[in-house]
């Protein structure tokens, strides 16, 4: 599983900067602070076609020749590949970070986090323009004047579980979870005209149940379906419902709860069905209503509440429990009825862990305090300087550092992350190459790795289909005995 | 009997009160917290709210 979000970017006091010019310096400038000068211009590996052939003599040419190369501004490949296994590049007009697959929610909430310190440090690197401000960067969702980008959960699903299923029961998941994986917003509507104050950062902007599309008529579940892995056995399921949280806690129960959900469909244990009358319009009912009280439209005329709903996934979730359950998954379902029970007596219980409780909090204070009606810009100031992903200017990162929201890593821990991959998946490999052997790598993806050899007139691609191969257990030693990249592909073809 | 009764409920009652006592400690420290959070986050905010949130125009993504 991983996070890919794309960051809101902007150049105080010069907005005709063209936004995807300052996220190559985004990209750029985060690789020449800490990649090998080889890497700062590494290729993504776009050739994914299936099934596997040998690629030796691949040739880059078909790289240039993809358009979605095109969109960028300046004909660089503002795109590379961390030492921590992530994808840092541009994405239309944001810097995208795409954290490396893990196994557990946590790592995946921790590799997020570390996303969050890696902008930070690029936009410092950058540096100001002149006697211009820097570029400022913000983990959320929308600027509130009709334009979304998002925030992606992506998980590997079973192949063999039907597309159907994943439908049924994730659209009232994803319609209810909004009660702990929003981020808040001040504003309702996609302009966000309406004053107000909602769940999450997203709902607005969802205008269909199922579809391909990200960008426009987005659909609740969507369809893209490339697994960067073997697909008769694995599916990607993209998620695009969910917004960038600054809570580290609420990024680990987001993944959580719905690796749980996911493990529950996949083990074909019996879920409660909801059939929900109108997804699209509740998806936005659910995020209005903070106090939680509307019922929502099922099918056959009755009405059931968010709470209610995922109190019956908990409850499900509590039943699949066995002796051989792991720890975290156990925490999770346990943290997972606290929050919704806290959520029931008095959302104000959760301020220490969901990101759209703390924000109000915040915006409480300063309505009392200063007597601000919602549509205020101070209110809406604390709404988007919230997600400032600087650590003593991003609200949701100061309420971290003195302990009002729950922390779940160190420093220390993020820091590692930043630089190190995840051990156990092929994350693990692609880092450890590129840590390595910075000067031999032509390009990567999640699926592959091209390098370049000295004295070798091809290239050479080595697959990794298998997200749960590559790992430290299986190619650290691999690694010690292969002091060159060329020694490694001696070794791997031994 | 009666005195037991009454003892009971007085006990309850004072338990009660102490009860809404400790909600409004709690309640106060919670108010003292915030408004400590809230001086602190007065230091970090950007200047000019209207300015700065009018000219933050993002192009849609994903």
């Amino acid at each position: 599983m991983g996070i890919e979000t794309e960051y809101g970017i902007t150049l105080p006091g010069f907005s005709e900067a063209n936004p995807t010019t300052l996220s190559t310096h985004i990209v750029q400038g985060y690789a020449r602070a800490v990649l090998d000068e080889a890497l700062w211009r590494t290729r993504w590996d776009y050739y994914t076609e299936m099934p596997l052939r040998d690629a030796r003599g691949f040739d880059l040419s078909m790289a240039d020749a993809d358009p979605s190369m095109l969109t960028n501004a300046e004909g660089e490949f503002a795109n590379i590949v961390l030492t921590n296994g992530a994808r840092l590049y541009v994405d239309h007009a944001h810097p995208e970070y795409s954290a490396p697959e893990t196994v557990s929610p946590r790592d995946a909430a921790l590799y997020d986090a570390a996303g969050v310190r890696i902008m930070e440090r690029a936009a410092a690197a950058v540096g100001p323009f002149g006697d211009r401000h820097s570029i400022q960067l913000y983990k959320n969702n929308t600027d509130n004047k009709g334009a979304s980008y998002g925030t992606h959960e992506n998980f590997l699903v079973q192949r063999a579980v039907p597309f159907s299923d994943l439908i049924a029961y994730l659209t009232p998941f994803f319609i209810t979870r909004q009660l702990f994986t929003g981020s808040g917003r001040v504003g309702l509507g996609q302009i966000g005209d309406t004053p107000g104050y909602q769940l999450t950062q997203r709902a607005d902007y969802f205008e269909a149940e199922v579809g391909l599309e990200t960008t426009m008529r987005r659909p609740i579940i969507n369809t893209r379906d490339e697994p960067h892995a073997d697909p008769a056995q694995w599916r990607r399921l993209h998620v695009i419902t969910g917004d960038a949280n600054v809570s580290q806690f609420a990024t680990w129960l987001k993944m959580g709860t719905l690796a749980t959900v996911l493990s529950m469909i996949e083990n074909g244990i019996e879920l409660p069905r909801f059939e929900i009358e109108d997804p699209v319009i509740e998806m936005r009912a659910v995020s209005h209503d903070t106090r939680m009280q509307r019922g929502i439209r099922l099918v056959g005329g009755s009405t059931v509440t968010a709470l209610d709903v995922q109190r019956a996934y908990i409850a499900a979730a509590q039943t699949a429990l066995t002796d051989n359950t792991d720890a975290e998954t156990r925490d999770i379902v346990r943290e997972w009825a606290l929050v919704i029970e806290d959520l029931a007596v008095d959302p104000a219980r959760c301020a220490d862990r969901l990101d759209w409780v703390a924000k109000r909090q915040l915006l409480d204070g300063y309505r009392v305090r200063e007597q601000l009606p919602w549509d205020a810009p101070r209110l809406q100031l604390i709404d988007l300087q919230y997600s400032d992903v600087r650590e003593g200017k991003g609200l949701g990162n100061l309420m971290t550092a003195r302990g009002s929201l729950r922390r779940l890593f160190t420093d220390a821990e993020i820091e590692r992350a930043m630089a190190e991959p995840p051990r156990e998946t092929r994350a693990y490999f692609r880092g450890q190459v590129i840590r390595r052997y910075p000067k031999q790598i032509a390009a990567a993806s999640w699926d592959s790795v091209v390098f370049d050899l000295p004295g070798s007139t091809s290239l050479s691609r080595v697959p990794i289909l298998d997200p749960l191969r590559g790992t430290a257990e299986l190619t650290e030693s691999l690694f010690e005995d292969s002091p060159t990249a060329a020694r490694l592909l001696d070794n791997l073809t031994k | 009997m009666a005195n037991r009764e009454q003892s009971e409920r007085s006990a309850a009652s004072q338990k009660r009160e102490e009860q809404v006592v400790d909600i409004a400690a709690a309640t106060a420290i919670r108010t003292n917290e915030l408004d400590a959070l809230l001086d602190e986050i007065d230091g970090v905010l950007e200047t000019n709210a209207e300015e700065f949130v009018r000219s933050y125009v993002q192009k849609g993504g994903e």
